[in-house]
């Protein structure tokens, strides 16, 4: 059996998604603060994935703090399983989608409207099991192959856009009791959380600004950095580890390049290839790059007063103990 | 690599396969005017042994053995850059997907290793119904003959508590498997009807 085409380029009128960028120019004024429904406290479905189990576990840890902190209520989609990645999609799209779709499944049967991830690649196979929903074409075989009761009343949105909404709906106002002041931080996007723009339905594709936002918001200096949607390799750390190394050596020079302290992150795949993997990209490029790779949600919990530990910010394999360093004294505050 | 035999290609276009990957991956890659946007995105280029531009090109003329043999399918990293930048508004990387699918199922995949990691990935999901990332790299490491893939990483792993040696079944993991079963069932009738997609 062929693959069936589930992905759309253009974007859907009505969707979720609150920066309205296009390929012409860098979305600069994104549309003004509504209170979505799902910052009101109300229950959020939470999709963690295979990865934050593991080695991811700090971006679990963090997101959930934080969360809790803005009084966004997430609930685990009880006894979820894994939604196949790359690895189905390699095999079969229908495959990709009836394995994230019993997780979409199991949160509308709860009642949920709303699935967050803070993984891109969960987030591209929900999306994925979504339009093989609403395609009249697939949605008799992609329902046999799931298996259970689906009727495609569940969004699927990203961790960033979540704490987007919440900047834009001024939840961070007022709770950054600790701002990242002086703190040189580069956002690094990578591929998903913004291509292929009628799929993300979120933020500008070329220059996406959702998480430079956030970062300004806590207190750090932004950099612009070039490369914050280069791809970092992806999975091919294991089988095809040169290509990982070159790819993020890449990013990691242009991110020293432009006086970055640390690179942020929304993906736990990226976050393991540019800090896990440093090791390898150091001894590739015969340099010693000693740049701290930070989940977003851990910075943002750290501006928002939440405990180092309960972030876990020492999970991290390229210390990140820096930002706890108090900014120096203002100058102009000393001579005054 | 083969080296591509200019007047030969007439005679080794395969028009079905054009019409094949067309319907396989719903775009239509005909449109393509080779403005080389896609090659230009990548960040690929230098490990395939066709430029994804090439590969379109390739396409248009029916060469089936060398794009469902090449590389560049199976190192493509769906990071949807060309699909962003395409002009022709053509899901480069969808494209891509499809014909990887393709040559699982012409059982002419270049990339093997990749292959074998994604098998062990899956089986590892229709197992535990999620994915053992501990357990995954020694049996990739002791089926690609790579037994060190990755040993490296170990013990700063395993300093921050983050190396698991058990896996953690979910309890419906049946159900998992069961979709699995469902998908190969589906996949079986539909190869006796001998149809190829439910799509167009």
């Amino acid at each position: 059996m062929a693959p069936e085409s589930h992905r759309s380029k253009e974007a859907k009128p009505g969707a979720v998604g609150s920066i309205q960028g296009s390929a012409a120019g860098p979305a600069r004024n994104p549309k003004p603060a509504t209170r979505n429904w799902y910052l009101t406290g109300r229950k959020v479905a939470y999709y963690q994935g295979c990865s934050l189990e593991g080695l991811a576990s700090e971006y679990d840890l963090s997101t959930r703090a934080v969360c809790e902190t803005l009084g966004i209520n997430l609930v685990e989609i009880p006894d979820w399983s894994c939604c196949g990645s790359t690895p189905a999609q390699s095999l079969d799209p229908l495959l990709s989608g009836a394995l994230a779709g019993r997780n979409l499944a199991i949160a509308e049967g709860m009642g949920l409207e709303l699935v967050m991830t803070p993984c891109p690649g969960c987030l591209g196979s929900l999306k994925g099991a979504i339009e093989l929903h609403e395609n009249a074409e697939t949605r008799q075989s992609f329902l046999e192959v799931l298996g259970m009761p689906f009727e495609g009343r569940v969004r699927a949105i990203s961790v960033l856009q979540l704490f987007y909404e919440a900047l834009e709906a001024g939840l961070f106002r007022e709770r950054v009791v600790n701002p990242l002041k002086e703190k040189v931080i580069v956002p690094y996007y990578g591929c998903l959380l913004t291509r292929p723009p009628g799929f993300a339905q979120f933020d500008d594709p070329e220059n996406p600004v959702s998480m430079d936002r956030i970062l300004e918001a806590i207190g750090a200096t932004v950099p612009d950095f070039p490369y914050k949607t280069e791809c970092c390799g992806a999975t091919y750390g294991v089988t095809r580890n040169r290509i990982v190394t070159e790819l993020t050596g890449r990013i990691l020079d242009m991110a020293l390049r432009v006086g970055a302290q640390a690179v942020a992150v929304a993906c736990p795949l990226c976050q393991q290839n540019l800090d896990l993997r440093q090791e390898q990209v150091n001894r590739h490029w015969k340099r010693t790059f000693n740049l701290p790779v930070v989940y977003l949600p851990q910075l943002i919990g750290l501006a928002l007063g939440i405990s180092p530990d309960r972030l876990g910010l020492d999970k991290l394999m390229v210390n990140a103990d820096f930002l706890l360093e108090p900014a120096a004294p203002d100058a102009s505050e000393v001579s005054s | 690599m083969e080296p591509i035999h200019i007047l030969e290609i007439q005679k080794t276009c395969d028009t079905e396969f054009i019409r094949e990957v067309e319907a396989a991956s719903g775009q239509q890659v005909r449109k393509c005017y080779q403005c080389g946007n896609c090659s230009a995105t990548c960040g690929f280029t230098r490990f395939y042994d066709y430029p994804v531009n090439q590969i379109m090109r390739l396409v248009q003329l029916g060469q089936r053995d060398i794009v469902l043999g090449s590389r560049s399918v199976w190192l493509c990293a769906a990071c949807q850059g060309c699909t962003t930048r395409c002009p022709c508004n053509i899901d480069v990387a969808g494209v891509m997907e499809a014909l990887r699918v393709m040559s699982r199922q012409t059982e002419t995949v270049s990339e093997q290793d990749v292959k074998l990691f994604y098998d062990e990935f899956l089986r590892s999901v229709r197992a535990f119904g999620r994915v053992f990332e501990a357990g995954l790299l020694p049996v990739y490491g002791l089926l690609s003959r790579k037994p060190f893939t990755d040993l490296d990483l170990a013990p700063g792993l395993l300093r921050k508590g983050k190396l698991t040696f058990f896996p953690h079944r979910i309890g419906k993991h049946r159900e998992v498997a069961a979709i699995f079963e469902r998908f190969e069932k589906l996949r079986r009738s539909k190869a006796s009807e001998g149809g190829k997609t439910d799509g167009p």
